[in-house]
């Protein structure tokens, strides 16, 4: 399974829908993610992949991942695995 | 209704190891909060917290007394001890059976915890110390307490995360204003700071790498502290006949819970909080003077406890000044109401704000005289000290100036 595949399946096992429902321009608030529901899945993704995601819930926006869509989300953990290998 | 009024305050924390010290950091400003010393801590990503340092408890406790100890046992032994010295009360007879000691703590021995899970776990030893046990209750501290000053009433432990102290004192109150007990001990305790309790937070990513900024736009999360006040609570006429001195009087206090979610707070549930503390201590909301508040320097809780006071206060929140001390020793967990109570009774005795220190950036979100950096001197007639928890449950104090 690619990254993005994978991305998708954790995210779509936290927002409970099917991965065929999750688009890559839905936001986490279209898929009725919450901020607990983030973190969690964030730490899903770190277990998946092996990577430290920097993200802190107080600043989402400082972070130098970007949450603002499924497809960023992808996009960040593309370069992190890159990164991080 | 009995008066209640306190006699005695004590306690240890990363601003000092006395009551006095403690105000003393609070009237200059400073910052307790340092770079964490404890093994492992270079797994860690949270390296900061308010840890009590330059503390030796050999110096402070016997070798048979350390023994069943945690280290939030012996900061509460240390705090009750400075607060029963003050109120100068000896416990023996009808007073000794009446009175007793309810405190507020959230993670028990977890340095014990940690340091026996690693043993078996990681070390793989097949054998621990028999005071394990005894040493991790919950309700251990509050035990060695009642056994050191031989209070033989009403004793227990609360257990509600960030708001255990602000509930246990809320109980302890109660039970002097209702007649069961003419004194009773109380306030709270806790010591998370170790590498099991910094990393279970750090998962939450809600911690601070750097600072605690409460109520500053800047802000990014909480950092956490460790260490221990109590207080005596005491039926008014009890203490004038003895000619007790009285640092200030418990009003009242109110408990709510926002039956919504796990983490993040609620505007209304602290709202009710608030305004049922001003209605059981039968003040109006304009002789509020000053909010200890929770201010754990989260984006989440700034923003609402601010629009919770704007709510519940009016136009008097922009006269009332509200401060959030964690700034300076950190948030406490289960022990940070016990420590905060000492700003109010700073405001209310001695008419000196406690600032929020390393507050940089205005947030229009929380657009109350914070008292940024620099303490105050204003003579205060009522403060409320806020806690709000984790798991929505509220506590909120009213406290009077006394004389």
């Amino acid at each position: 399974m690619s990254i993005k595949d994978r991305v998708i399946a954790i995210i779509a096992e936290q927002a409970v829908l099917d991965p065929s429902d999750v688009s890559l321009d839905n936001t986490l608030d279209d898929l009725g993610i919450d901020s607990l529901g983030l973190v969690e899945s964030i730490f899903a993704i770190e277990e998946e992949f092996d990577i430290t995601v920097p993200f802190n819930a107080n600043e989402p926006s400082e972070s130098d991942f970007d949450i603002s869509s499924v497809s960023t989300i992808i996009a960040g953990i593309e370069r992190l695995v890159k990164d991080q290998s | 209704m009995k008066r209640v009024v306190i006699t005695g305050a004590g306690t240890i924390n990363a601003l000092g190891a006395t009551v006095p010290q403690t105000l003393e950091a609070m009237r200059e400003g400073r910052c307790g909060i340092s770079e964490l010393e404890f093994r492992d801590v270079e797994r860690l990503s949270i390296r900061i917290g308010g840890q009590v340092r330059n503390y030796d408890p050999e110096t402070r406790f016997n070798r048979q007394q350390l023994a069943p100890f945690d280290r939030f046992t012996q900061f509460t032994m240390i705090a009750a001890r400075e607060a029963i010295a003050q109120a100068g009360l000896s416990f023996s007879g009808e007073l000794a059976a009446r009175a007793g000691v309810i405190l507020g703590n959230s993670g028990g021995g977890m340095t014990t915890l940690d340091e026996n899970y690693r043993s078996v776990y990681e070390d793989g030893k097949n054998r621990v110390h028999p005071f394990v046990v005894p040493k991790l209750m919950n309700n251990a501290a509050a035990s060695h307490l009642s056994m050191e000053f031989n209070l033989k009433g009403p004793s227990f432990t609360v257990s509600t995360a960030c708001a255990s102290s602000n509930h246990a004192m809320a109980q302890a109150f109660q039970m002097v204003h209702g007649g069961i007990t003419p004194v009773m001990v109380t306030g709270g305790s806790e010591s998370m700071l170790c590498f099991g309790g910094v990393k279970a937070w750090e998962g939450l990513r809600v911690m601070s790498r750097d600072a605690c900024r409460p109520f500053s736009a800047n802000r990014n999360g909480m950092v956490q502290g460790e260490g221990a006040a109590i207080f005596v609570f005491e039926e008014y006429q009890h203490a004038r006949k003895r000619g007790a001195e009285i640092l200030a009087e418990v009003a009242g206090f109110a408990m709510t819970s926002d039956a919504s979610d796990i983490v993040m707070p609620s505007k209304q549930g602290a709202a009710r909080a608030m305004l049922g503390a001003l209605k059981d201590a039968r003040v109006n909301r304009d002789e509020v003077g000053y909010i200890n508040a929770h201010g754990t320097g989260t984006a989440a809780n700034d923003k609402t406890e601010s629009a919770a006071v704007a709510d519940v206060f009016g136009a008097h929140s922009d006269r009332l000044m509200i401060s959030s001390t964690k700034s300076m020793h950190a948030h406490l967990i289960g022990g940070t109401g016990a420590v905060e109570l000492l700003a109010c009774i700073m405001a209310l005795r001695d008419g000196i704000i406690a600032p929020t220190i390393g507050y940089e950036e205005p947030d229009p979100e929380c657009a109350l005289d914070v008292v940024p950096n620099v303490a105050r001197e204003a003579r205060v007639d009522v403060a409320l000290s806020n806690a709000f928890a984790f798991g929505g449950l509220n506590a909120v104090l009213a406290l009077r100036r006394f004389g």
